[in-house]
């Protein structure tokens, strides 16, 4: 790689060691860029906090917790000692509950948006490499894609592939790749145009040398600030999938958790402690991602820093 | 927030070494045949993915309905024909063929249409409010950026972009009609009016725009939020323009550089954004009707799904999907208009 050609006189270093100093330099400079700014470590933050809430649940809360037959407390009570947030319809304390959801929704979140980036980042790219017909077709798939209205899909292929958690994850993966697939393809087009593309191709570097050495590394930085930004709507998918009841089969999680709210009547009976925390952890979590993606698009694309 | 920018999309064609071969008419033209293409594209998908369904076809259509076995018979006898003939029947007329609603028992289309008109009415409302209440309040804050104004907008509108519509809509409920709080008979609780009146008075009227509130406050929170992100953000690109140095070296006032030089450009993204989500907001739809009980096609579709009753279901789809392809053409037309450099 270019990287023996600029160090001749020194000590040879092996290119692969001298790619992973820079990519080591290069990720202190974005963090140290991350840090300043405010709204995206409160949002990392609060991230924080919740992927810890989310793997320490089993430590402290029994699977009693949530059985139906060992219920103690009275249906739909209000936040007392005893129950911090209440109970729900079965006499169920909610706090458990709330906090043993944010497991089922940051886990779907995450998966479902492994799933769209790899979609998204390898048609993007591809199909930004590719000219002629495949390039082609790969751009009209994406742009039909984009066109289907997101949620009759969901609903429709939740309904085709019946409930589980790989399916639920499957859905949400396959639907949100898009968006993503069109950023790529731009920001491939543009990386394409430069001399050391050319310079690759003069070289005998096929079409795998070029995608995953030259024009993957120049739009990974996009690629990371949309998964953040995606995680986000993937998890507002999720929550919105457990409402219509196409989540994951007999899992708690926030959704399911609304869901129970509106279907037990908690709205007539005016159970507000019911509501309210599943929906704000909900826009807790989808809003720190927001931060820490914005923050993240800011660090990366100097263009942006002015907002 | 993925927002898909036609003028990119449209640079970076033409650093492809297409040439610009210019005109509105041909520019229109390729877009609506892009556009046929689509729906042919959301026509074989429809018919694919139905077929896909697990368990037996004829048990799903004809769940809960009286069929003979003679009408058996002539739907397995359809079923069975070569899968191309099956498809061709279908695509001949989407919307009524064997398509039989299985929980209304009728033609699928005459159980969609009276659906129709009150999603109509409730989108059409929250869109343009959310438009109009968006747009101000991105150029507001977009145009002083940094001030308290700003920072409480952009705020709000990045937590009302973090809400799930129907928790939203859950909580004007509980807040307006239950609990405590609640002022009784100040808003109704469901429905688009009230059992008994007749719609076609002025009394009627003023019965569905009371229904209207609730649902039509919270579709516009839900949407506002991203219309006034987009404008600011797309403001906020115009700042650093020469022209709008220009304009104020003229000695323009500082109301009148916006107005008149920032603000039009600034919409741009905007407006297109508004158009490729009107036919996403139908969409979006389905679980704040499904809260009101607004009788529309998304309280329509909650039902469908809740059977499932999967004729209904895949007709759905199919409005929905057409819906989106033809306010895309729209949007791309109306960008060319407003913009001549996607002309390509």
């Amino acid at each position: 790689m270019s990287a023996d050609a600029s160090t001749p006189s020194r000590q040879p270093i092996s290119g692969k060691a001298l790619a992973r100093a820079r990519m080591r330099a290069s990720l202190a400079r974005n963090w140290r860029e991350f840090r300043t700014q405010r709204d995206g470590m409160l949002g990392l933050i609060v991230l924080i906090f919740f992927v810890l809430l989310a793997l320490t649940a089993p430590l402290y809360i029994h699977p009693d917790a949530f059985d139906v037959a060992q219920a103690t407390g009275p249906s739909m009570a209000p936040p007392s000692l005893e129950f911090p947030l209440g109970t729900d319809e079965n006499g169920l304390s909610l706090l458990p509950q709330v906090i043993w959801g944010s497991r089922t929704s940051l886990l779907v979140g995450f998966a479902a948006t492994v799933i769209s980036m790899l979609i998204g980042a390898s048609v993007g790219i591809a199909s930004g490499h590719f000219r002629g017909w495949g390039g082609a077709t790969l751009e009209r798939l994406t742009d039909w894609f984009l066109v289907i209205p997101f949620l009759p899909l969901v609903i429709v292929l939740a309904t085709v592939l019946g409930r589980s958690l790989i399916n639920v994850i499957i859905v949400i993966g396959i639907t949100s790749w898009p968006g993503t697939a069109r950023l790529v393809r731009a920001q491939t087009l543009t990386a394409e145009t430069r001399p050391y593309v050319d310079r690759a191709k003069a070289l005998g570097g096929g079409d795998w040398h070029v995608m995953s050495r030259h024009v993957l590394p120049n739009v990974m930085p996009l690629v990371m600030a949309n998964t953040v930004l995606t995680v986000a709507i993937a998890i507002l998918s999720e929550t919105t999938l457990s409402f219509l009841g196409l989540g994951v089969p007999f899992a708690i999680s926030w959704g399911s958790l609304i869901e129970g709210a509106f279907a037990h009547g908690a709205i007539s009976a005016g159970a507000w402690w019911y509501l309210l925390p599943p929906g704000i952890c909900v826009i807790l979590v989808v809003l720190a991602f927001t931060l820490v993606g914005r923050a993240l698009e800011t660090v990366m694309n100097p263009r942006l820093r002015e907002r | 927030m993925t927002v898909a920018d036609p003028a990119a999309a449209a640079l970076a064609e033409a650093t492809q070494g297409r040439r610009p071969s210019g005109g509105m008419l041909r520019y229109t033209v390729r877009r609506v045949l892009t556009a046929l293409g689509t729906v042919v594209f959301v026509i074989v998908v429809n018919f694919v993915l139905f077929r896909l369904l697990p368990g037996d076809p004829i048990g799903l259509y004809t769940r809960g309905r009286n069929v003979s076995a003679q009408q058996l018979v002539k739907l397995r006898e359809q079923l069975n024909r070569p899968f191309l003939e099956q498809f061709l029947t279908y695509i001949r007329n989407p919307f009524s063929s064997t398509l039989s609603s299985t929980k209304y028992n009728q033609p699928v289309w005459d159980v969609i249409y009276p659906h129709i008109w009150p999603t109509v009415l409730l989108l059409g409302v929250s869109t343009i409010l959310s438009t109009v209440i968006g747009i101000w309040l991105g150029i507001r804050s977009g145009w002083g950026r940094g001030t308290r104004f700003d920072q409480v907008t952009t705020g709000w509108t990045l937590i009302l972009y973090a809400m799930p519509e129907f928790w939203l809509g859950m909580l004007l409920l509980l807040v307006f009609t239950g609990g405590t709080l609640a002022i009784p008979d100040l808003f109704p609780v469901n429905g688009m009016v009230t059992p008994g009146v007749d719609t076609s008075t002025p009394a009627g009227w003023l019965d569905v725009a009371w229904h209207l509130v609730l649902p039509a406050t919270t579709l516009t929170l839900a949407y506002l939020a991203e219309y006034s992100l987009v404008m600011r953000s797309s403001l906020l690109d115009e700042l650093g323009e020469d022209y709008l140095v220009t304009a104020r070296a003229k000695g323009l006032r500082d109301a009148q550089v916006r107005r008149r030089h920032a603000v039009p450009n600034a919409l741009l993204p905007t407006v297109t954004l508004i158009f490729l989500n009107i036919g996403f907001i139908v969409s979006g739809a389905i679980t704040v009707e499904t809260v009101y009980s607004w009788p529309g096609l998304g309280l329509l579709s909650y039902d469908a799904l809740r059977g499932p009753d999967v004729p209904l279901l895949q007709a759905l789809f199919l409005l929905f999907s057409l819906s989106v392809v033809l306010f895309n053409v729209i949007a791309d037309v109306l960008y060319a208009v407003l913009d001549p450099r996607v002309r390509t």
